[in-house]
């Protein structure tokens, strides 16, 4: 068994096929390290202003730094931390008295808080996402400079807070969408996507923490000038609200994912299909989804659909030999498939997952004589994933594998899509599996 | 009446208190917010908790204009947008209205100043402003208590039996939205109304998020409950038994005043313990009669093999302890490890008495279900040897309170729908046999090899 030792190669692996260095992500990374350096040089070299302030804001960042989380889709965010940089980046007066913050003391200090944060977190091993923190200094950085700039051409603005205000959200607006974009590049050179639907996921993934950070930033700078620097322990209030709801939601995402990961390991354990033939063929899947540009949220039902396509056998008296689906009867495969897509169905809540199962077995153009159409995208991968891990299991023969790719490729057209081979074919060639 | 008395105290107080030194605009605006945020709130949430984000805008008003203005815009919220009765938006109404009212006073009593605070009040406008908080949240709790002690939802519970802990929650989050009442005066100097969008964003999101992950939540029960009775479709007899046991388990979880988070992990001990099951050879399950050793060993694997299942989930590191060691038997004459005593993970300890019992409680196809006074009293018979007393106590105690629903008798299932077991391993008044003796004879005899 080799149950033990899944979890690691498994990452490694997906590493290999899709962890390319992206040239965005190393420009991203050298920009945000080159402008933490000089920022940290110059202000050393021209001293601080304003230390309390510096002090405590940059305490708040490293907290909200300690404080991170992994949102669904390995996004790293950082809620409090970004929140208390952009206020100390708006940040006009103290409890009235006007300061002028340069911006390059504001970068300073946002990188210097960031990096204590981070400290105690690699201190025992837990690397962040370096992009990921990139992108919050980035952040900062795109909304500092033109910000501070404004306010040094235009000094009677700062007296109105009507215009100050439309001016701080534009700047949001536009810094958060630059960083979506920037997060987008990195994600579809990565996972091999299209740009357009990497900058949508991405998009609607970052809205509602992006909104609340946004909005919680504002608000600190301007009861800042009201409350002085109190106002930073009154608003640790909807700090954390917001930050336990984000957290308690990843983790139950994850969790969702783990439980089914997990549990579609019964037919496994049961001796009904080889052991790690879901994983093989949910990975697969989910490599050729990316190929093929679907979206975020329909690349978890296809996971999900893959890692359940075997469900069905559960109800089954005796197992099938080696669980080789491709190898029995179609009447048997529509079964199974049936079977299962009734299991899943029965959840009442993976209805979409459960129609992808339903139809894995049916050729590319659809049923003959039935008036359904072709199946779903998610079943027509999942049937070549399927077929492709029945036939080769889990062996890196390339004699094997160009045996298999040259069935698959023959039956194209008529059993499996012709699109989703050859994105197979794509992923394997990438993955060294094909010469 | 109780409600009419309500509406008349606070008709008396607005009607009565001085209006001097308040800003009509200021008024009229709040009292919109007041209107919109409720309502708002009200499409965001489910509406099951008393407070809501309202409360900040309330608790806003009090400092803005004082008692009188914060109980007209209390009262305001009479207008909000959803479909409710008249009676039931008068109540609302009149409820913060007079929560408001009260806030307010205790504002001033504290030596708090009606109006915009500014810089010279920090920080010390805190001190008033906290008092007012909590008179707010406590005027509610009893308003809202008194009403539903005459509707007769809520039951007088002597002291000892009533749960702080959710009060203290729901005391604290009410903290936190009262701080949101002070930064929306805060601000209000600055930009007017504006600051009570930009206070209300973040928290409208944060209850969105709330939901989302409740929702997300509820998902993944279903999911699971569901993956866990599809292993379970082999044995036609034994179908809902990870459902009910994970229910016996959370009532015996419930009697030890586990905390919340612990009795969830408990629910999903109870519910994936048997899924191991699996990699038990079918013949072997469902063989009649005496079983040989290696298949008896074939048995004895079946918690390891849950395990190894569901290891890589991640909240459920104290699960994992109750599903590896649910067949470990106090006198340590169990399995897979031969644990004895409180050497066995608690979780564990309730799972086994949770397991026979609903076993003893359901139809096998080798005898009709027994009644619940038979199997407590086998329950008490195995208490001691096989199971804790604490955790046998626990499920009696509850199943005498609250009672228990024990499957309907299932009738035989067609032949060719399901297979039927001849024995069930969970059963602790048929225990499984091997060639040569009981299994406990036999253990004790070779020792634990």
């Amino acid at each position: 068994m080799n149950v033990q030792g899944t979890a690691a190669p498994e990452a490694r692996r997906r590493r290999n096929t899709l962890g390319r260095v992206s040239p965005t992500r190393l420009l991203l990374l050298s920009v945000a390290a080159g402008s933490a350096v000089l920022s940290l040089l110059w202000t050393l070299l021209t001293g601080f202003v304003e230390p309390r302030a510096a002090l405590s804001f940059g305490a708040l960042i490293a907290a909200g730094e300690l404080a991170r989380i992994t949102l669904p889709g390995r996004r790293e965010v950082a809620p409090i931390a970004s929140a208390g940089a952009l206020g100390y980046t708006f940040l006009l007066s103290v409890g009235g008295a006007a300061v002028s913050l340069p911006a390059w003391q504001v970068i300073a200090v946002v990188a210097l808080g960031l990096a204590v944060g981070e400290l105690p977190h690699m201190s025992v091993g837990r690397m962040p996402l370096w992009n990921d923190l990139a992108r919050r200094l980035l952040l900062v950085l795109m909304v500092a400079l033109p910000f501070r700039l404004l306010l040094h051409q235009l000094p009677h603005v700062a007296g109105n807070w009507w215009v100050v205000l439309c001016v701080m959200v534009g700047l949001v607006l536009a810094a958060w969408l630059v960083d979506s974009v920037v997060a987008a590049t990195i994600r579809a050179e990565e996972w091999r996507t299209r740009l357009g639907v990497a900058l949508a996921d991405e998009l609607r993934a970052q809205f509602a923490v992006g909104t609340a950070i946004g909005a919680i930033g504002i608000l600190i700078a301007l009861a800042s000038a009201v409350a002085g620097l109190y106002s930073l322990l009154l608003f640790t209030a909807p700090l954390l609200v917001t930050q336990v709801a984000f957290r308690r939601y990843a983790d139950i995402r994850r969790t969702y994912v783990q439980t089914v990961r997990s549990l579609s390991r019964v037919t496994e354990v049961g001796g009904y299909v080889e052991t790690g033939h879901s994983r093989r063929v949910s990975r697969l899947a989910w490599a050729i989804g990316c190929e093929l540009a679907m979206r975020e949220s329909r690349l978890l039902e296809l996971e999900y659909a893959a890692l359940m396509h075997d469900i069905g056998q559960l109800s089954l008296r005796e197992p099938i030999s080696s669980g080789a689906t491709v190898l029995i009867s179609r009447r048997e495969q529509r079964r199974i498939a049936e079977l299962g897509a009734a299991i899943i169905r029965e959840t009442g809540v993976l209805d979409g997952v459960a129609e992808i199962v339903r139809r894995q077995c049916e050729p590319c153009e659809g049923e003959e004589g039935e008036s359904e159409g072709p199946p779903p995208l998610g079943s027509r991968i999942i049937k070549v994933a399927n077929a492709y891990d029945d036939l080769v299991g889990d062996t890196a023969d390339h004699d094997r594998v160009a045996t298999a790719v040259q069935l698959l490729r023959d039956d194209s057209g008529r059993e499996y899509d012709a699109d989703v081979v050859e994105a197979a074919v794509r992923v394997l060639e990438r993955s060294g599996a094909v010469r | 009446m109780y409600i009419g008395l309500v509406v008349l105290a606070v008709v008396t107080a607005i009607a009565v208190g001085p209006y001097t030194g308040i800003d009509p605009v200021t008024l009229a605006l709040l009292a919109v917010l007041f209107v919109v945020a409720e309502s708002i709130s009200t499409m965001v949430d489910s509406g099951k908790a008393g407070i809501s984000p309202s409360s900040s805008a309330s608790l806003a008003a009090v400092v803005l204009v004082g008692p009188v203005g914060a109980a007209v815009a209390g009262l305001a919220s009479c207008l909000v947008i959803r479909r409710q009765s008249v009676v039931k938006r008068l109540f609302n109404g009149a409820q913060f209205a007079l929560a408001g009212y009260a806030a307010g006073h205790a504002f001033l009593l504290a030596g708090g100043e009606t109006g915009v605070p500014v810089r010279a009040d920090f920080p010390w406008v805190v001190l008033p402003f906290a008092a007012a908080t909590l008179v707010h949240t406590l005027a509610n709790t009893v308003l809202v208590g008194g009403l539903m002690l005459i509707l007769g939802v809520l039951r007088v519970e002597s002291p000892r039996r009533v749960r702080w802990r959710p009060f203290a929650r729901l005391e604290l989050s009410s903290l936190g939205y009262g701080a949101l009442g002070l930064c929306i005066a805060t601000i209000w100097g600055a930009v007017g109304p504006f600051a009570v969008l930009l206070v209300l964003l973040p928290l409208f999101i944060a209850r969105w998020t709330f939901n989302q992950y409740i929702a997300e939540q509820r998902a993944h029960d279903a999911t699971l409950a569901t993956l866990c009775q599809a292993v379970e479709t082999k044995d036609y007899y034994t179908r809902g038994h990870c459902v009910r046991v994970s229910e016996a388990a959370s009532m015996i979880g419930r009697e030890l005043g586990l905390p919340a988070e612990r009795a969830h992990t408990l629910r999903y001990a109870g519910m994936l313990h048997d899924v191991g099951k699996l990699g038990v050879p079918t013949k072997v399950l469902q063989k009649p009669g005496k079983l040989t050793e290696e298949e008896f060993a074939a048995i004895q694997l079946h918690p390891m093999r849950g395990y190894e299942i569901v290891r890589e989930i991640g909240f459920l590191d104290e699960a994992l302890d109750g599903i590896m060691h649910h067949h470990e038997r106090m006198d340590g004459r169990g399995y897979p490890a031969g644990l004895s005593g409180t050497g066995i993970p608690e979780f564990a300890r309730i799972i086994a008495v949770a397991d026979a019992f609903d076993c003893m409680t359901s139809t096998r196809s080798y005898r009709n279900a027994r009644s619940i006074g038979e199997a407590v009293a086998e329950l008490r018979n195995c208490s001691g040897t096989q199971f804790d007393p604490a955790m046998v106590n626990a499920l009696i105690t509850a199943v005498d309170r609250d009672g228990w629903d024990p499957p309907v008798a299932v009738d035989p299932p067609d032949e060719d729908i399901a297979e039927v077991a001849q024995q069930d391993h969970d059963d602790p008044s048929a225990p499984l046999r091997i060639t040569g003796g009981t299994v406990s004879d036999e253990r004790s005899g070779d020792g634990r090899s």
